[in-house]
């Protein structure tokens, strides 16, 4: 997928109606611009450089330039290599006009360095308090100010299942509980299929244990652990449970999943091979590129009860300071076309996601997202990714353990020491 | 009029050595100094003044990721050394027999060196994937179907650092015998003929002639894989990135995690630091010995 553009007719024609809806739609914006001498150029670093990615920032790209804006393109494959050039970049004195970053506390300590403008027209124009999720609100609103704009906004906890697969098996509905899910497993195994698509790295194992904190555990206790930090949470019998089923999950995944990725994970469910898989919307990429079609050949379901927790990931746009008002002025421009309906919706159509926003044309997105986009219209579901409250290092050191308490027989009380012990700087 | 230009040719070395010395004692010795002061702070994403005294490296002891990475890179160096010499040492004397196509041979041996250690890594992790590679071809010839074969070191919490050794070893040995065959061709072949005409066996000669004698090459090759060894991460981030698990993690990984993946600058400066000591520690002999041979 690396590197190849796929050329898709349909992408080209969401292109052309998006360029002229942003057109429209900020043609006012533009009549107050300065008489702009020379296009307002705006270097752009991101890590969208897959065939589906790298599609869906090309209509940001479109709406920029339709604008009159010269667009230059950054893109670094890997997000870790993305940020340390962005973060160097700050740090040496020549910052990108726009940078990416996950939506989570990975660029909180340059907002603390006071190296990013704030965003806090756009965002009073748009309502952002009422209309964006709180785990979003929670990252990029700092003392008052609003230092990101919001792309768009990514489930981390998706179980896709094969529908073939289910039906071999024999299961006759979507699992609802915890205690269903593990039935639907054990049928799936029965059937001689691999039950759980899994890629055995450090990240997708903390998939797996959000999903079963969220779900078994609950909003209470996620926050209590995650958030606070709360040593007592991370003893409690509460969470021992979590851990056990996270634990028993390895049960039904195949011997040669460690260091498996996850787009391997996903086309063992696309073959039919294995029966279902716990990843982020951005597995829906993989089907998409298959042929394979949501509710027809695989199913999507967002959580294990009618009021499960929707776990909110994303990406965002930051804007490193600058002196220079022509910059200023760019960054501006960006950041209105990154909030724009328009835009929100031909990127997240192709990225995977859902939109920031909830005024967008619902007809135009896939079973899958609508899902999505109805669940977070109820302001009380959206629950951040562990990202979200744990600082970069924290979350590093939770996924350590994670993923020997996984790989290894460590004991459960050894597992909720060391998390406590991972937790406590 | 002689003088002059004998106080040119001393200073004329110095003076082309003199960028030389700037960038070590600049790049190294102001490179080191500085992630010494900066394992002594609180920084984060960005290097910070608050120093905070020693309690970056009790966090760092403290924490199990690192002890296991420590343990591995002692595990892995141990192996990786011997296994290097011993091949390499075996390949350069088959070799040194005068063997036909030795033009050939050298550079197939030698070639692995010419990849990088993440191309080896790659290619080995799909040789060491059961199923595919190797676990898979013996089972599609038919081998494995009565004995049980299977080959998954790579996804075993226990075995998962020995395919690193396998695959490095791979690579580095080539070298290892290039060199040590270039040992082996400087020896004087009278003492080769002295040795034939008292009847002592060529395996005696080697170990007890040659490779005394060889020990130069042989200090050379340990001090360049020791390097080798302090340096591991690009074949661990191929193979297995750490895992399964964190089975095969390894120091410059965490340091590399820790600086940017996971904005704790800090602590990983302690980690380096820390990592220079076995550094030092190889290079103090090496260099004293070569001020011994100086001096004599």
């Amino acid at each position: 997928m690396l590197g190849g553009v796929r050329r898709d007719p349909g992408a080209a024609a969401i292109g052309a109606a998006t360029v002229g809806r942003a057109a429209a739609l900020l043609a006012a914006a533009l009549a107050f611009a300065p008489a702009a001498q020379a296009a307002p150029r705006a270097e752009v670093i991101h890590w969208w450089t897959s065939g589906g990615e790298s599609a869906a920032v090309k209509q940001v790209a479109l709406a920029y330039r339709s604008l009159g804006g010269a667009w230059v393109d950054t893109a670094i494959a890997g997000g870790d290599q993305s940020r340390a050039v962005t973060l160097n970049r700050i740090i040496g004195g020549k910052p990108p006009t726009a940078a990416q970053f996950n939506t989570s506390k990975q660029f909180l300590d340059i907002i603390d360095e006071d190296m990013l403008e704030d965003v806090d027209d756009i965002a009073r124009r748009d309502g952002w308090d009422r209309t964006l999720p709180q785990p979003i609100i929670d990252v990029i609103k700092v003392r008052g100010h609003w230092y990101a704009a919001p792309m768009n906004i990514h489930m981390q906890t998706w179980l896709w299942y094969s529908k073939p697969a289910f039906a071999k098996a024999g299961i006759a509905h979507e699992p609802r509980s915890v205690d269903e899910l593990f039935a639907a497993l054990d049928k799936l195994k029965a059937a001689g299929l691999v039950p759980l698509a899994h890629g055995g790295q450090a990240w997708q194992e903390s998939i797996l244990f959000t999903l079963m904190l969220s779900n078994l555990g609950g909003r209470d206790l996620y926050l209590r652990v995650v958030r606070d930090r709360d040593p007592a949470a991370i003893r409690s019998p509460a969470l021992r449970r979590v851990l056990l089923a996270y634990k028993r999950l390895h049960r039904y995944v195949d011997p040669a999943a460690p260091g498996r990725n996850w787009n391997d994970a996903t086309a063992m469910v696309i073959q039919g091979r294995a029966g279902m898989q716990v990843m982020g919307d951005w597995a829906k990429g993989e089907f998409t590129a298959a042929g394979q079609l949501p509710e027809r050949d695989y199913g999507c379901v967002p959580g294990l009860s009618p009021a499960s927790p929707y776990l909110v990931q994303g990406d965002v746009f930051v804007f490193p300071r600058t002196a220079d008002p022509a910059v200023r002025h760019a960054q501006r421009m960006m950041a209105r076309v990154v909030a724009d309906p328009a835009v929100q919706l031909a990127f997240n159509r192709l990225k995977g996601s859902i939109p920031v926003r909830p005024d967008v044309d619902l007809k135009r997105l896939d079973a899958c997202a609508r899902k999505g986009m109805a669940i977070v219209q109820d302001r009380a579901r959206p629950l951040g990714v562990m990202e979200i409250y744990l600082t970069p290092d924290q979350n590093g050191a939770l996924q350590d353990v994670l993923t020997s308490y996984w790989n290894t027989d460590m004991p459960v009380e050894r597992a909720q020491a060391s998390i406590a012990s991972a937790l406590r700087y | 009029m002689k003088r002059p230009s004998l106080k040119l040719s001393t200073l004329a070395p110095h003076a082309a050595l003199l960028p030389m010395a700037v960038t070590a004692i600049v790049a190294y010795f102001g490179a080191a100094l500085w992630t010494l002061r900066i394992s002594l702070t609180g920084s984060r994403t960005f290097p910070s003044g608050s120093y905070i005294g020693l309690a970056q490296y009790q966090r760092l002891f403290d924490n199990e990721r690192w002890m296991l990475s420590l343990h591995n890179l002692a595990v892995y160096g141990l192996l990786f050394i011997i296994a290097c010499v011993t091949i390499g040492f075996l390949l350069a004397v088959f070799i040194d027999q005068r063997v036909r196509g030795e033009g050939l041979l050298r550079t197939i041996f030698l070639y692995p060196y010419a990849m990088s250690f993440v191309a080896t890594g790659l290619v080995w992790q799909w040789l060491l994937t059961p199923g595919d590679g190797i676990d898979g071809a013996v089972r599609a010839l038919g081998l494995g179907g009565l004995s049980g074969f299977s080959f998954d070191w790579i996804v075993r919490q226990d075995l998962a650092i020995y395919t690193v050794v396998i695959a490095t070893v791979w690579q580095a040995s080539g070298l290892v015998m290039a060199l040590m065959l270039a040992g082996l061709r400087g020896i004087d072949p009278d003492i080769w003929k002295a040795a034939r005409l008292d009847g002592i066996p060529a395996w005696r000669v080697y170990t007890r002639i040659v490779l005394p004698m060889l020990w130069p090459t042989v200090a050379t090759v340990l001090l360049l894989l020791s390097t080798a060894v302090v340096k591991l991460y690009d074949a661990v981030v191929a193979m297995t990135q750490g895992g399964p698990g964190t089975a095969s993690e390894v120091p410059t990984k965490f340091i590399m995690d820790h600086l940017f993946l996971r904005s704790n600058v800090g602590l990983a400066s302690a980690a380096a630091v820390v990592l220079l000591v076995p550094v030092l520690a190889l290079l103090a002999p090496y260099a004293y010995a070569r001020s011994r041979k100086e001096a004599a």
